[in-house]
């Protein structure tokens, strides 16, 4: 049977490249959603695909202390459960005041 | 022929020797490798696949017969008599429900997100399963010996909330929102003072392997319960709430919304549900005996009766307390639930966590032995554990009063007074007459 | 480089699943739904995590973000009833769309044409043990700050979401619970 290329062996561009597609549509969604929930997904999203490049990074790359990148990845999780608990604050907040959480009609700062 | 020759020698060496079922599976490895020359791969899948059909059919087994001993249990405690028709005593009528729940016909609200609708029963029984995997039947049987596994039983035991959720939201019902909601709200606050109860565990056994805190309580000829007492309490209490067991059963209060989460749910699908909630049950059950009870091990029985036997003995123990609850206790209102939780576990789960990092100091540090230490930790916890609860309900329950000065709830409320009505009214004339017969 | 048939298959069923749910994240017409999906493709992310042979990682990540965010998400929705539900797009969407794709083409580019030093070492062993050592001795410090950010974010989404104004009654009414 002969063995696909693809399925032979795992590559460290292969996992960055996944992670580089899960970046890119965390980012289409962030940019794009009208709703700030939609937006704090988008972000959580990138936020992952971070975390699959420095675990990739500490599994495949020479290092001394290989490790390291999982530690990251423990801190980025941390913050990023941080981050959304205060977000979604801001946006229970922001709608009893405006009955609205979509960022096109949140509009009291601009010029 | 080999394979005949090797399936003998299980036979006459290891096939009577249920001690350990571990021996039939390392032969049936050893087959595999040695004489069939599978690849690795196709072991590994192999065995996975044959632990997880012994779990299941385990978990089959004891979702039927569950059924039967928590009615007639309950209602022993009820002074009533359970189901005691069919068969003797009754045994056959967890049988006789399955055949009526498949029979039912499968409702679905017409409006409800068809796919999330079927999808939220079948995922809700995943994590009573998947946390099976990892836990220790005996000394060397564990299907899944995780160096994370009590951190793995956390997160997939996390995921039942969503599932809940699915179900709630996609049945398109009031009711059944109002009790996805609750039961979140419930699962969310009940984890943190169950991961800060275990982690007292896991500070004191030094490792998060189920097989390891077995091992560990083992090798100190000791029970954890008897060494954190108030991590047991605390435990016990925010699980049997996780669990939606009657004291803490507010998201399916049938006086109050109906159903519950699974108010649109018929036939299998609301069988299933009902399934969960045991496999959870005996799950949880078999959590407790492991981290709290030993698990596998009990001083030297282990010795002549089979390990899995012993454990299937706790857990049914473990599982008799939590009948026991629903028998007797009435339903908490949801406040009092959340309240209970952050005011009274958590800060008891905390202050066991600094007891048990102090004493697990001591330990390093001093060098003294084991031999000594773990008597004199055995009664300090024991006595401490009485000290802060006996404190805690002195200080945080409010002084009983037989006529309390002040309304306790909802003093400022304003009551609109009722219409007047008239003692008998006129009989209203587009009303058929009250002795009328309906056409 | 990982050689091991079964990983990789999995490692590439676990990439389409994920990538799939979360492309669903940005298709699909209801928020909840989006929430849905969104916690499936994080424990997705917890399948490539052990792929990379990170098990404590990944145990984190199912624990926090599909049993705490996914649901603080769901509450969030729960929360504002009269927003919009339709998860539509803002006038920024083919904006965005472009952007996005030209980050993916650059980071596709890097990730081919640098030269990694990829070292021969296999999957790690167990790493929770190790790990928790990492976190009390060199990297105490950020340890200790994550513990006080996470301290300050729950003080600041307390004080963020609490009623400054009525429901006085009831809150007399919780203090007996």
């Amino acid at each position: 049977m002969p063995e696909l290329p693809l399925l032979a062996s795992l590559q460290l561009e292969q996992v960055l490249v996944v992670g580089g597609i899960l970046f890119a549509i965390g980012l289409y969604l962030a940019l794009s959603k009208r709703n700030a929930v939609g937006i704090l997904m988008g972000v959580e999203l990138m936020l992952n695909a971070v975390n699959v490049t420095l675990l990739a990074f500490s599994r495949f790359v020479v290092s001394p202390r290989p490790l390291d990148g999982q530690v990251f990845a423990v801190f980025v999780i941390t913050v990023a459960a941080a981050e959304a608990s205060v977000a979604l604050a801001l946006a229970v907040s922001v709608y009893k005041h405006r009955e609205t959480v979509n960022i096109d009609e949140i509009d009291l700062l601009r010029w | 022929m080999i394979m005949l020759a090797s399936l003998l020698t299980i036979v006459t060496h290891h096939w009577f020797d249920i001690r350990d079922l571990s021996n039939l599976s390392g032969a049936i490895y050893d087959i595999l490798r040695d004489d069939l020359n599978f690849p690795n791969w196709l072991i590994y899948v192999i065995s996975a696949l044959l632990g997880t059909l012994g779990i299941i059919s385990f978990i089959g087994g004891v979702a039927v017969i569950n059924i039967w001993v928590e009615r007639r249990v309950v209602g022993r405690m009820q002074s009533r008599l359970g189901p005691n028709r069919l068969g003797p005593f009754g045994l056959l009528q967890p049988i006789a429900d399955a055949i009526k729940l498949m029979q039912k016909e499968v409702l679905q609200p017409t409006s409800a997100p068809g796919i999330v609708f079927t999808l939220a029963p079948i995922l809700f029984t995943v994590p009573g399963i998947a946390i099976m995997a990892v836990l220790p039947w005996g000394r060397n049987m564990t299907l899944a010996s995780l160096d994370v596994g009590l951190l793995y039983i956390l997160g997939v035991s996390s995921l039942a909330a969503l599932s809940v959720f699915m179900a709630g939201y996609s049945s398109n019902n009031k009711y059944s929102l109002f009790g996805a909601m609750r039961a979140i709200a419930m699962l969310v606050s009940y984890e943190i003072p169950i991961v800060v109860a275990l982690l007292g565990i896991v500070l004191f056994a030094g490792t998060m392997n189920l097989q390891g805190i077995v091992l560990f309580q083992e090798d100190h000829w000791t029970l954890m319960i008897l060494l954190q007492p108030l991590a047991f309490l605390v435990y016990f209490f925010s699980v049997s709430a996780e669990l939606n067991r009657t004291p803490a059963d507010i998201s399916e209060a049938e006086s109050e919304i109906v159903g519950g989460y699974h108010t649109e749910y018929s036939g299998m699908k609301f069988g299933l549900f009902y399934a969960a909630e045991l496999i959870n049950a005996v799950a949880v059950s078999a959590i407790i005996s492991t981290l709290f009870l030993g698990g596998w091990w009990l001083y030297k029985v282990d010795e002549i009766v089979p390990g899995w036997m012993i454990y299937i003995g706790k857990i049914y123990t473990v599982y008799f307390l939590f009948v026991w609850t629903r028998g007797t206790l009435p339903r908490f209102r949801i406040d009092q639930l959340l309240a209970f939780a952050w005011k009274w576990l958590t800060p008891m789960a905390l202050s066991n966590v600094v007891l048990v990092a102090a004493e697990v100091l001591i330990w390093d540090e001093s060098g003294w032995s084991a031999g000594i230490l773990i008597p004199a930790y055995i009664v300090i916890n024991n006595v401490l554990a009485g000290v802060i609860v006996f404190s805690f309900v002195r200080l945080l329950s409010p002084k009983f009063q037989r006529f309390p000065d002040t309304l306790r709830f909802y003093p400022n409320i304003d009551v609109p007074s009722l219409p007047a009505v008239a003692a008998h009214p006129e009989p209203r004339a587009d009303l058929p007459a009250p002795g009328a017969r309906p056409i | 480089m990982i050689e091991d048939t079964g990983i990789v298959v999995a490692f590439w069923v676990l990439a389409v699943t994920t990538i799939g749910c979360a492309l669903m994240v940005a298709a699909v017409r209801d928020l909840l739904q989006a929430v849905l999906f969104l916690a499936l493709t994080f424990v997705g992310v917890a399948g490539i995590y052990i792929v990379l042979s990170a098990d404590f990682v990944a145990v984190v990540q199912v624990l926090i973000y599909a049993g705490a965010i996914a649901v603080l998400m769901t509450f969030a929705v729960m929360l504002t009833p009269a927003a919009d539900r339709g998860n539509s797009e803002t006038m920024f969407q083919a904006p965005a769309a472009i952007l996005a794709g030209l980050v993916l083409a650059v980071i596709v580019f890097v990730a081919y044409d640098t030269t990694w030093q990829i070292s021969g070492r296999g999957a790690f062993p167990a790493t929770a043990a190790s790990l928790g050592e990492a976190f009390l001795k060199p990297y105490a410090v950020p340890f200790e700050v994550a513990s006080v950010l996470l301290m300050t974010a729950m003080i600041g989404a307390i004080v963020l979401t609490k009623e400054d104004d009525g429901d006085y009654a009831l809150e007399q009414g919780d203090d007996h619970a």
